[in-house]
């Protein structure tokens, strides 16, 4: 086996005739598409991950001198993480060595100290199984096995320092993937023992690349503007987009899918082609509703009302539109971000009036992330500025 | 059996619900698409919230979601502690309020869910093949819980639907936010419950005063329940009703209300100590001081010069913050008497003092 080990174009003409094979079931269709967009469009392969080039191209590398350090994957929320890793597996391993080889465990695993003890230690040290033949010639099934701990910032410090001597110890059969959002939550110990790989945020062009691949897909008609509009509001964050447009196709476009009938199968109606209705397209303003965004016009009115008037108090205008805002449900968190975009690009307001505007800002975000009546702090805010924009 | 009027009233099925149209068309076609997205429901209270998402339960699998059944089940926590937690379930969905658990909700939340999540639905009639779960006051959830959710949301996908309800999204992580469909449900305008209450003033045969209505609408804060149980009260209170009959506050509104004269007429310390008990009042009864605090600061604002509203707020939301991070709550709602006893006291005699 040694010899098509290193083989790797065997290996990927196999992987190919592999993956040929395998047509689409209708079966398999019906289970597919109660999936989340996420989920099905997870990438498949370590090429398909979006816009992190210098990480993938580094893990390639890796890939091809068979030996994987320890690695720690930081940076925000659905920059392609888990999904990296994951892809990283099944090329390693495929899909059916995976199972054997592979331990994930999330922060929803119980994963005090008392798992870093038993679970982790026995699967660390329990030998490398022995790989098929027929996955051996189409992955380098390496042999070692990877711990994936997702989320690993929410571990507590204990269970973390308790993983220092297992992730050595194991070393020559074991490698670990620690995954998290914030870096500087693993202790040092930890992270001095991984290379680390940094992911950043999507930028506008892949993300919007990647969410009109999926909207073609999956046949959602869109109104201009609305991938732009995802890419806004997701900041960033890829997961978000594709959710946001999964959800808005299923709020414009609910007939697309019939519902059960009577013996609880689902069927699927080839509506794009045969029928001959429309469905509605999906919106600018609906995809906002959903991202929770608030309309520019209620921010407007609130900034009009905060405006200093001259011989009268702003107090009952500031106080009716905060009320109607409220009881309208608007976030306050998202008002603070809206609001703040709205006056730090406001070339009426003078440099000065701006440092101030900006310290109530922290001050009021501070508030509301202890979780202060949004009531209070949003009118407080708003006075506030009012005041200092009057002087 | 006797009831209130707001929950014999409340619409058991998305077709009856009173305002919002285009929302309750867009959860039916979404129970009814099979593909049913984790949610997260928010918006202010008694905006119907709680209705619409039973409703939308009841379309998703049928008058079988009505049956309810408590539940009480024994949790035990890392450190052996036993924890009890109420559970709401049917046959289709289980409704928890984690909160109730403090910061226990992580374990509730990890063994429950996964728990409903690793069977699959045993009725072989369901409608739908997940069950789902309505967590309550998910705004109060723990960062350790919500982070709990997270994955379990992803992986249990094809077996467990959640609906989260919060009041404001403000405390909810954004991975949970990125993984649900958020509905905002805004509170109803002032014609939407005046016709509300037309209508259950029509079915339960009593005089309509629409003059008195519409005033119960403007005291109700755009809350329907709030409108709904003033409504009866006025109704059970007074044997004939005219539009001029005074609607009476709640209990503890009423001494807010006194609490504020009190505080106007005169600002010495002897006063505060008499305002103290009556705050201590209050909070043995219950009320949360966030709601004591609210109230109090509009019931001064409205009888304080313009000049100084900005600063009475700035004091007030100071304080409601210092509630939430402070132990002892008196403490700080005393502090806000007295700040607010010398802001006037220094506007008056023109002078910081």
């Amino acid at each position: 086996m040694a010899s098509s080990f290193f083989d790797l174009k065997a290996r990927k003409a196999a992987a190919a005739a592999a993956a040929k094979e395998a047509v689409p079931t209708t079966a398999a269709k019906d289970s597919q598409r109660l999936v989340p967009w996420v989920e099905k469009y997870r990438p498949k392969s370590l090429s398909d991950v979006a816009a992190q080039d210098h990480t993938i191209t580094v893990l390639k590398r890796t890939l091809q001198s068979n030996n994987l350090p320890h690695m720690l994957f930081y940076g925000p929320p659905g920059t392609g993480k888990t999904s990296t890793v994951l892809a990283l597996a099944k090329e390693l391993y495929g899909p059916e060595l995976m199972k054997s080889r592979v331990l994930e465990l999330n922060a929803s695993d119980e994963r005090g100290i008392s798992i870093v003890r038993e679970k982790v230690k026995n699967f660390a040290r329990t030998a490398v199984s022995t790989a098929s033949a027929s996955s051996t010639s189409q992955y380098p099934c390496p042999p070692y096995k990877i711990i994936i701990l997702d989320e690993a910032d929410s571990m507590t410090q204990d269970a973390q320092s308790a993983l220092r001597r297992t992730m050595e110890t194991y070393s020559r059969i074991t490698r670990f993937c620690l995954i998290c959002n914030y870096v500087t939550r693993i202790i040092d110990p930890l992270a001095s023992r991984c290379s680390k790989f940094r992911f950043k945020p999507l930028d506008v062009e892949n993300a919007r690349e990647r969410l009109g691949e999926i909207a073609e897909k999956e046949g959602v008609r869109m109104e201009d503007g609305v991938v732009d509009a995802l890419v806004r509001v997701a900041d960033g964050d890829l997961r978000r987009a594709i959710t946001y447009l999964q959800s808005a196709a299923k709020l414009h476009n609910p007939e697309k899918y019939t519902g059960t009938d009577e013996q609880g199968d689902v069927e699927m109606e080839d509506s794009d082609e045969t029928s001959g209705k429309v469905g509605e397209v999906v919106t600018v303003r609906s995809v906002e509703e959903i991202a929770g965004v608030i309309p520019e016009d209620v921010i407007d009115e609130l900034l009009k009302a905060m405006t200093p008037k001259p011989g009268r108090s702003v107090y009952p205008d500031v106080d009716r539109v905060v009320k109607g805002m409220v009881a309208d449900g608007w976030n306050a968190s998202q008002t603070v971000i809206q609001l703040y975009n709205k006056l730090v690009y406001d070339d009426v307001v003078t440099p000065d009036q701006k440092c101030e505007i900006v310290l109530v800002f922290s001050e009021v975000d501070k508030r509301l992330a202890d979780g202060s009546d949004e009531h209070l702090q949003i009118l407080d805010l708003a006075l506030r500025i009012s005041g200092i924009m009057a002087k | 059996m006797p009831q209130l009027w707001v929950d014999k009233h409340r619409p058991r099925s998305l077709e009856a619900l009173h305002y919002h149209e285009g929302l309750s068309a867009r959860l039916k076609s979404l129970a009814n698409s099979g593909d049913f997205p984790h949610l997260l429901v928010y918006g202010p209270s008694g905006a119907g919230k709680k209705t619409r998402i039973v409703a939308t339960l009841k379309e998703l699998y049928g008058p079988g979601a009505e049956k309810i059944r408590i539940d009480s089940r024994v949790f035990q926590t890392t450190s052996n502690r036993k924890i009890e937690f109420n559970i709401v379930s049917s046959n289709y969905h289980l409704e928890i309020t984690p909160s109730d658990v403090g910061t226990y909700d992580r374990v509730v939340i990890q063994s429950l869910l996964k728990e409903t999540a690793q069977t699959q639905q045993v009725d072989l009639a369901a409608k739908q093949r997940f069950k789902v779960v309505v967590i309550n006051e998910a705004e109060h959830l723990s960062r350790d819980a919500q982070a709990a959710l997270r994955r379990t949301m992803e992986k249990y996908s094809p077996n467990l639907r959640l609906i989260l309800v919060a009041n404001s999204t403000a405390n909810i992580i954004p991975p949970i936010k990125s993984r649900t469909l958020l509905v905002r449900v805004a509170a109803p305008t002032k014609e939407e419950i005046v016709s509300v209450l037309e209508e259950v003033a029509q079915k339960e045969g009593v005089m309509w005063r629409r003059k008195l209505a519409e005033r119960i609408a403007d005291e109700s804060g755009r809350n329907l329940r709030k409108a709904m149980l003033m409504m009866e009260a006025v109704y059970a209170q007074n044997e004939t009703v005219k539009d001029t009959t005074t609607i009476p506050p709640p209990d503890y509104e009423a001494l807010i209300s006194q609490i504020a004269e009190d505080i106007i007429a005169e600002h010495t310390p002897a006063r505060i100590l008499l305002v103290r008990s009556k705050l201590y009042d209050l909070l043995t009864h219950c009320i949360p001081a966030t709601t004591i605090l609210k109230l109090l600061t509009f019931a001064l604002i409205a009888k304080t010069d313009d000049a100084l509203k900005a600063d009475v707020i700035k004091w007030s939301a100071f304080y409601e913050h210092r509630l939430h991070i402070g132990s002892k709550q008196i403490f700080h709602l005393e502090a806000f008497v007295a700040k607010y006893m010398r802001v006037v006291e220094s506007w008056l005699m023109g002078m910081e003092f």
